[in-house]
């Protein structure tokens, strides 16, 4: 999976002006005051990476940093193979280009918890061969076998003791031949990964100095904001703009297929004068939507088989001869992925070229949807990516909503314009994390072991309809059903199935995708399969993971920090969940308390992860605390509803996010591993919902099986008892 | 024209008075580290210092600023405690509320050296973060409020 770059120095020194008038011209650089300095380049002997002769290494990060901290942890995969000194590090962004395709997708991704998993071996083998060539530089001047030189800290040591430094010696490693392949260092040899580096964006973020897409100035930019329908699938009737157009500093006001267009010299007045608008909509089907009608739709799926996503052994005739059955409906809302920074997009479109800067996850994607806009070659448009205010999914779409509708603006009103949505424009726009609706059941034999589980999945699909449907594969929208049809547990009877209702909400991978919602719904399960087994949800899982050395690794070690199975404080209870996804396997005990009106607290939460190597364990830590605030505030808050087609939150009043005083102290513990990387920026999330869940049945004896878990749903369960 | 101080310099803003701070900060003074987040004074990405007080500018009219001192996270000296805590602490992951999150720390110290965590929770919990770096935060006041007085203003 990890093809490596081939490409000579010569081959890429000519994409890259093909690309768009020299690579260097075309990155953007979001530090400030960061140049693209040695413009001659005297070393550039891959796509990631220069080397000027004052000695200075700027590597070109192809991934988007968006807090998972990417900018640190793929510089240090390279300048740990060049032997560089890592203070005289720079990053620059990359531009869309072909050779900073994802290895796995084609194009250009920043997703799937994959930046590390992904790019290691190609980001190691390009400054394995910038070192090997700028050994080969020191070694012919001093005549001698490259194989006697060693390299530390940026420069080549002759076994004398003489030196010469990276600078010194990039213009005479520049003439020489890119080795095809070269050997990495032994990870014993690592001085850099594995060591909890300090971030390198963190310096311009705590001065107010990074660029984010909001950010961008240009000369003569115009702000713009879009009235979009206000039901999933409505269509322009009319309007009039009479009175937004008396509104001073409003420039234009024009429709395009997004909507009405408020075009003006700044936010404010755009937004104002967007307030004046008169809309006539055809709002169509879409205006009957109502969250309570869906659920009914998808529980009434529910209840009938769907297309098989996994099968086992004979899971009815096991239900059939089980000594005690367990039946469960569960149920998650729509999510919005809410991302501190509302989407927005700058947009300067000329005739025969257009400049975009915004915080993309999918440039490849975003760069084509926009030249087909424009009516230009995807060359023509040069995509510039900013830092990302948050991601988690948003804006990695395949309909680059974003982007299309910004060089729609542009292109109505032949100006450069930034659009920039309101919080409430943002989160009611759609491309949600999909709703789910869940009917499991499990069956235990006389020994009270699990003999059979059954568990079917209502929901609708991310991938369909778009660009990535033809990974589909016989109905089954592998995003759906990871988590349950890819159990670790050993059910000798197993059977996963899927219905795949189409709704015209549209919907988009949310932080952990599809594991978002199986963990919990699996999690919570086995939860109440091991009480009614009275079992010990700890002893049951290590029993159904006794051939799954990770996971059941983690579960042990998460445990036993958490000191589970002693005795916890008056009014405290104490929750387990176990998941593995995107290539790493975690376990989390939560310790809760319940208020009296019904409102869950975290206190403390222990997580444990095995991700395989290491690159930062401090960014591993961080993603893990991340990902825990960000399941929590899906576990304790999160719902987009419909009323009437429409959505019913708008900003942080009725969509709260967790704040400061509900978050819980985190602990991190990682498993020492030689093992292949797996990802971290996902994998936190998963277990948090189940593992409060299960800690509050602990406590209280509610379960809930509906999240977000609000006061009300806990007080109906604990009335029910 | 209205008169407007911030971190130490005057402008005459033409703004309409019932412009918000925020976008004049942003668009007119061209000081991007203040963010839009919400525009309703509910996540504190906007959060500025008006006359040492923490200060929602998303939701402050300019008319109000005006003849105020303004202080921005472009105005807080990089030597500043709470911003030093920060980068100890390896606060920041995306980054677009910290701006926010540090003014709001900084105006915290200003008026209760020594915070009990009930005090951060008050007045911290205004400023939401997505990334979830909140453990990180209370750590990092924690660490400017015992860091030595000087080395900021």
């Amino acid at each position: 999976m990890n093809a490596i770059v081939k490409l000579s120095r010569r081959d890429f020194l000519k994409q890259s002006t093909l690309v768009g008038g020299g690579l260097l011209l075309a990155c953007y650089l979001p530090f400030p005051g960061a140049v693209a300095a040695d413009t001659a380049v005297p070393f550039a002997p891959n796509a990631f990476l220069r080397i000027g002769s004052d000695g200075s290494v700027t590597i070109i990060c192809h991934k988007s940093e968006m807090g998972q901290g990417v900018y640190t942890a793929l510089p240090t995969i390279v300048a740990e193979e060049l032997d560089c000194a890592w203070e005289k590090v720079k990053i620059e962004q990359s531009p869309v280009a072909p050779e900073y395709a994802h290895t796995m997708f084609g194009s250009m991704v920043t997703g799937g918890s994959t930046s590390v998993r992904s790019e290691w071996q190609r980001l190691a083998q390009a400054g394995a061969t910038a070192r090997a060539m700028l050994v080969a530089a020191a070694a012919a001047g001093w005549k001698i076998d490259p194989a006697a030189c060693r390299t530390e800290n940026g420069a080549v040591y002759h076994p004398d003791g003489r030196r010469l430094s990276y600078g010194q010696l990039a213009t005479k490693a520049a003439k020489l031949a890119v080795p095809p392949q070269v050997a990495l260092k032994d990870p014993a040899r690592y001085r850099l990964i594995g060591r909890p580096l300090a971030r390198l964006d963190s310096p311009a973020k705590i001065n107010g100095q990074a660029r984010f897409g909001l950010d961008v100035q240009r000369p003569g930019l115009l702000v713009a904001v879009i009235a979009r329908p206000p039901v999933f699938g409505a269509t322009l009737r009319g309007f009039n703009a009479d009175k937004a157009n008396s509104v001073p500093g409003v420039r234009a006001v024009v429709a395009v297929p997004a909507g009405v267009a408020v075009v003006a010299d700044g936010f404010w007045p755009a937004r104002q004068a967007r307030a004046l608008l008169e809309i006539a909509w055809d709002e169509g089907a879409g205006a009957a939507l109502a969250s309570a009608g869906l659920r009914q739709q998808f529980a009434t799926l529910a209840a009938t088989p769907g297309l098989v996503a996994h099968r086992a052994g004979d899971v009815t005739a096991a239900l059939e001869r089980a000594t005690v059955r367990l039946e469960a409906e569960y149920e998650v809302p729509y999510l919005a992925h809410a991302t501190m920074e509302p989407l927005n997009c700058t947009v300067d479109l000329k005739a025969d070229g257009c400049d975009i800067w915004t915080g993309s996850q999918m440039q490849t994607v975003d760069r084509d949807a926009a030249a087909r806009v424009a009516g230009l070659q995807p060359e023509q448009v040069r995509l510039h990516t900013t830092f990302l205010g948050g991601g988690f999914g948003r804006r990695a779409n395949p309909a680059s909503d974003f982007v299309v509708e910004a060089v729609q603006v542009a292109k109505a009103i032949k100006q450069p314009v930034k659009v920039i949505r309101t919080r409430e424009d943002d989160m009611r726009a759609g491309y949600y994390r999909p709703c789910w609706y869940d009917r499991i059941s499990a069956g235990l034999d006389a020994d009270k072991q699990v003999s059979a589980w059954r568990h079917t999945i209502v929901g609708q699909s991310i991938m369909a309809g778009t660009a990535f449907a033809g990974m589909i594969k016989d109905g089954i929208d592998e995003t759906s059903v990871e988590g349950a049809a890819d159990t670790p547990y050993a059910f000798p009877n197993l059977l996963v199935d899927l219905h795949t209702p189409q709704l015209p909400v549209t919907v988009l991978w949310w932080r952990s995708v599809g594991h978002s919602h199986t963990a919990f719904v699996v999690e919570s399960f086995l939860d109440e399969v091991a009480h009614a087994a009275g079992t010990d949800p700890v002893t049951l899982r290590r029993t159904l993971l006794a051939q799954q050395p990770r996971p059941r690794g983690v579960l042990e070690l998460a445990a036993s920090k958490a000191g589970w199975g002693t005795p916890l404080a008056a009014g405290r209870g104490r929750g387990i969940a176990v998941h593995a996804s995107f290539g790493s396997y975690l376990a989390q005990v939560a310790e809760v308390s319940l208020e009296k009106n019904g409102r869950v607290r975290v206190h403390r939460v222990v997580c444990a992860i095995d991700c395989g190597r290491v690159v930062n364990p401090d960014t591993i830590a961080a993603q893990m605390e991340s990902g825990i605030a960000f399941g929590l505030s899906a576990a304790l808050h999160g719902a987009i509803t419909l009323k009437a087609g429409r959505v019913e939150q708008g900003n942080f009043d009725d969509y709260p996010l967790l704040r400061l005083d509900e978050m819980p102290q985190v602990e991190v513990h990682i498993v020492p591993s030689s093992e292949a990387p797996g990802g971290v920026g996902e994998p936190g999330v998963p277990p948090i919902a189940p593992a409060v869940a299960n800690a509050l049945f602990a406590l209280s004896g509610a379960r809930v099986r509906s999240l977000p878990l609000t006061p009300e749903k806990v007080l109906a369960a604990l009335a029910k008892g | 024209m209205i008169t407007l101080t911030v971190n130490g310099k005057k402008y005459q803003v033409a703004a309409p008075p019932d412009t918000p701070l925020l976008w004049v900060l942003r668009e007119e003074l061209k000081l991007t580290g203040t963010k839009f987040g919400c525009g309703e004074g509910l996540c504190g990405a906007c959060t500025v210092h008006l006359d040492g007080v923490a200060t929602r500018s998303c939701i402050t009219p300019l008319a109000e600023a005006a003849g105020k001192k303004v202080v921005t996270i472009e105005g807080l000296a990089v030597s500043h405690p709470v911003k030093q805590a920060w980068l100890t602490e390896e606060v920041s992951q995306c980054g677009y509320c910290q701006p926010g999150q540090i003014m709001s720390a900084a105006a915290l110290l200003k008026s209760k050296p020594k915070p009990s965590e009930a005090e951060i929770d008050g007045a911290m919990s205004g400023n939401l973060c997505r990334c979830g770096t909140y453990q990180r935060v209370r750590k990092a006041v924690h660490r400017a409020a015992a860091a030595p007085k000087g080395g900021s203003k």
